[in-house]
């Protein structure tokens, strides 16, 4: 009877202190929440609207029944039309649509002949997507009758036999550097002022910024060989190829690396406790998994949650580093990303700066 | 005299409802270890913090070192040093660690921050210590290390919230030889403390209690000025003999210590000690009762009316 009283003791305290504690309060109350109703509607396994490219040679009524016919499916939207294939092959590459449909100007004579009558370039890299269109491909043109053969022919680029691995482990990148870099930033100012070394510190002639880029530097480096560990596993275990210059990719992930550090930095300007800085990390955590295109095509979530992702530095990085490592894509084509987190870091590191008062009050 | 080390006139701090420091004017000359005496909460901390420039104060104005706070705060930190309540510096780094990193903070260059800190190490007995994570030390080892932080870029002022607390007598001691040795070198200091015989080693002292000045003075002037005359007696039933003595108009208060009753009898009354007599014939029969001289405490109790003890 005594320990059920003790049991009560702990239980009635511990709901007292969990009701004062907004934080924690919040994540109770939020993270199903969220969970529910955003990545309800995000997660979504069944892709639509994947921004096509269309190099239609033949322009004649027969071609644009059959992209009418495939745009109905709404399975993919043809978001540009472009003259040759090169282009297409460079719009794929820079990462502005997933695939690209090539119909070739003697498609009427292809089809009496049962030979294919156009060809798909998809982006392997993401197998959800590329088995999309692979089963795009294979819809019969007439659905009354069943005839596969003499369609549509589909050419896999960079990764031909669909490993999965090969675009999860450039997004993984994504997730672990996203995970570990926040969290030790997150904590790093809050820690200071919990073991009082903030007051000594904003008695010293040091500067917030000054403050906050010292803070960020050995965290790069830290950041630095866990990309090492990931790129060599990915490397010898699984496989994956590294198809992009290794300058390109160091440039695109010391971007990230930073963004991410100093959205960590952010947090510990806003966090009291080291454990707040934690729950803070996991709300931007779970978005930067679900949310990023690491698990769920980007394309086929709805525009709320799109828009959502592109606040996260994990959805640049997760476009740029697919593009550099599985489509031997340059910064330059993939500049809009790449001038995002650089955009970021500067901004993020101006709020910290400015949020950081050398004062107590 | 030149211009004082730090000047304030109505400096006023608010939190809320509550006066944390009231009023407060201050003008404590260069070259002096002044203290702030009272207990906690009294305003010491906050009054410290705002001198600094780590608050802003509610109202009043401030100079320290001719320095306007808080518009010139940084300017004002490169010529202070700080050490605060608890200790600061980082426990998982080593002695020698902690100063280097203070050093480059303050913008010392590598051959001058090596030559300062192996003297800092001589002068606060840390050369043995110097590869210890600052963790580990004892309190007496982390107060000299830390007063040796706030040293190293050789401040002009000094200030010190309540740098003994956790520290032995012993300890405290030594400590003020070093305080001492500073004030000697020029450097101005600045103190809060809740000890009376730290009180007592300051030159200058100004008694706060809820955020409002009761006195100050040098502790001399204090003991002097205090209004009261110090009786001890010794007499059977000392409890009793307080309560009745406390209802009295004359007595200011009564302290037992041991097997004696410190009793502040207030200077209007011109023989204390017939006083006593007088109104408490039956207990005082036989016993023995000295006028002495008055310390602190004493002044203490009578600046704060006895409502609170350090």
């Amino acid at each position: 009877m005594n320990s059920l009283r003790r049991i009560q003791a702990v239980m009635v305290k511990e709901f007292r202190q969990l009701s004062r504690d907004r934080l924690t309060f919040a994540m109770v109350v939020m993270v199903p929440l969220i969970q529910l109703l955003l990545f309800g509607y995000a997660i979504n396994t069944k892709v639509r609207d994947i921004p096509v490219a269309l190099v239609d040679q033949a322009a004649t009524g027969q071609s644009r029944e059959l992209v009418a016919r495939l745009e109905a499916s709404q399975l993919v939207t043809f978001s540009e039309r472009l003259a040759h294939p090169r282009d297409a092959e460079t719009a794929i590459v820079t990462g502005r649509v997933r695939a690209a449909l090539i119909l070739p100007a003697d498609l009427e004579r292809r089809r009496q002949d049962g030979r294919p009558r156009g060809q798909w370039l998809v982006d392997g890299s993401d197998t959800l997507i590329a088995s999309a269109i692979l089963q795009l491909a294979n819809l019969p043109e007439d659905p009354r009758q069943i005839r596969p053969q003499g369609n549509l022919e589909v050419t896999l680029l960079f990764n031909p036999e669909r490993r999965a691995a090969v675009n999860i482990i450039p997004g993984l990148i994504g997730v672990i550097l996203t995970m570990t870099m926040v969290l030790f930033t997150a904590s790093a100012i809050v820690r200071e002022r919990e073991r009082g070394n903030l007051e000594l510190l904003i008695t010293t002639p040091v500067r917030p910024m000054e403050l906050m880029v010292g803070k960020i530097i050995p965290y790069i480096f830290a950041g630095l060989v866990q990309l090492v560990i990931i790129l060599g596993l990915g490397y010898f275990i699984f496989a994956v190829p590294l198809n992009g210059s290794p300058l390109q990719l160091l440039l695109a992930t010391l971007l990230f690396i930073a963004a991410s550090l100093v959205l960590g930095l952010v947090i510990s300007t806003l966090a009291k406790s080291q454990l707040q800085a934690m729950q803070m990390t996991v709300f931007v955590l779970i978005p930067s998994i679900l949310l990023s295109g690491f698990m769920f095509p980007f394309d086929g979530m709805p525009v709320a949650a799109q828009w959502l992702a592109e606040g996260l530095p994990a959805t640049h990085y997760m476009r740029l580093a697919r593009g550099i490592l599985l489509r031997d894509a340059d910064l330059q084509a993939l500049a809009p990303d790449a001038l995002w987190l650089g955009g970021f870091t500067l901004l993020g590191l101006g709020v910290a700066a400015r949020r950081f008062r050398k004062r107590l009050d | 005299m030149s211009e004082p080390a730090i000047y304030t006139r109505g400096l006023s701090r608010r939190f809320g409802e509550l006066v944390a420091v009231d009023q407060l004017d201050l003008a404590i000359p260069v070259g002096t270890i002044y203290g702030f005496l009272g207990p906690n909460g009294s305003g010491k901390s906050t009054c410290i913090r705002m001198l600094t420039g780590l608050l802003l104060p509610s109202a009043g104005e401030i100079a320290v070192l001719g320095l306007k706070i808080p518009g010139q705060a940084e300017a004002l930190r490169r010529r202070v040093g700080y050490m605060t309540q608890k200790f600061s510096l980082y426990d998982d780094l080593s002695v020698r660690e902690n100063l280097v990193f203070v050093g480059q903070i303050y913008g010392l260059g590598a051959k001058a921050v090596r030559d300062r800190i192996r003297e800092l190490l001589g002068i606060y007995q840390l050369e043995a210590l110097a590869g210890r994570y600052a963790g580990t030390l004892s309190g007496g080892q982390k107060q000299r290390l830390a007063l040796a932080a706030a040293t190293l870029h050789r401040p002009d002022l000094l200030f010190l919230d309540e740098p003994t607390s956790a520290v032995d007598p012993e300890n405290r001691r030594e400590f003020w030889e070093k305080l001492f040795d500073l004030c000697e070198g020029g450097t101005s200091i600045l103190v809060s403390t809740h000890y009376m015989d730290e009180a007592e080693r300051c030159h200058g002292l100004a008694i706060l209690e809820n955020g409002v000045k009761r006195a100050d003075g040098s502790p001399e002037q204090l003991m002097t000025d205090m209004g009261v005359s110090v009786l001890e007696v010794a007499a059977p039933g000392l409890r009793e003999l307080k309560t009745r003595l406390l209802a009295l108009d004359g007595i200011r208060s009564a302290a037992q210590l041991g097997l004696r009753l410190r009793v502040l009898v207030a200077a209007q009354v011109a023989d204390p000690v017939g006083y006593l007599r007088q109104y408490l014939p039956e207990l005082l029969t036989g016993a023995e009762i000295n006028r002495v001289r008055p310390n602190l405490e004493d002044v203490f109790v009578s600046c704060t009316g006895g409502r609170e003890r350090p």
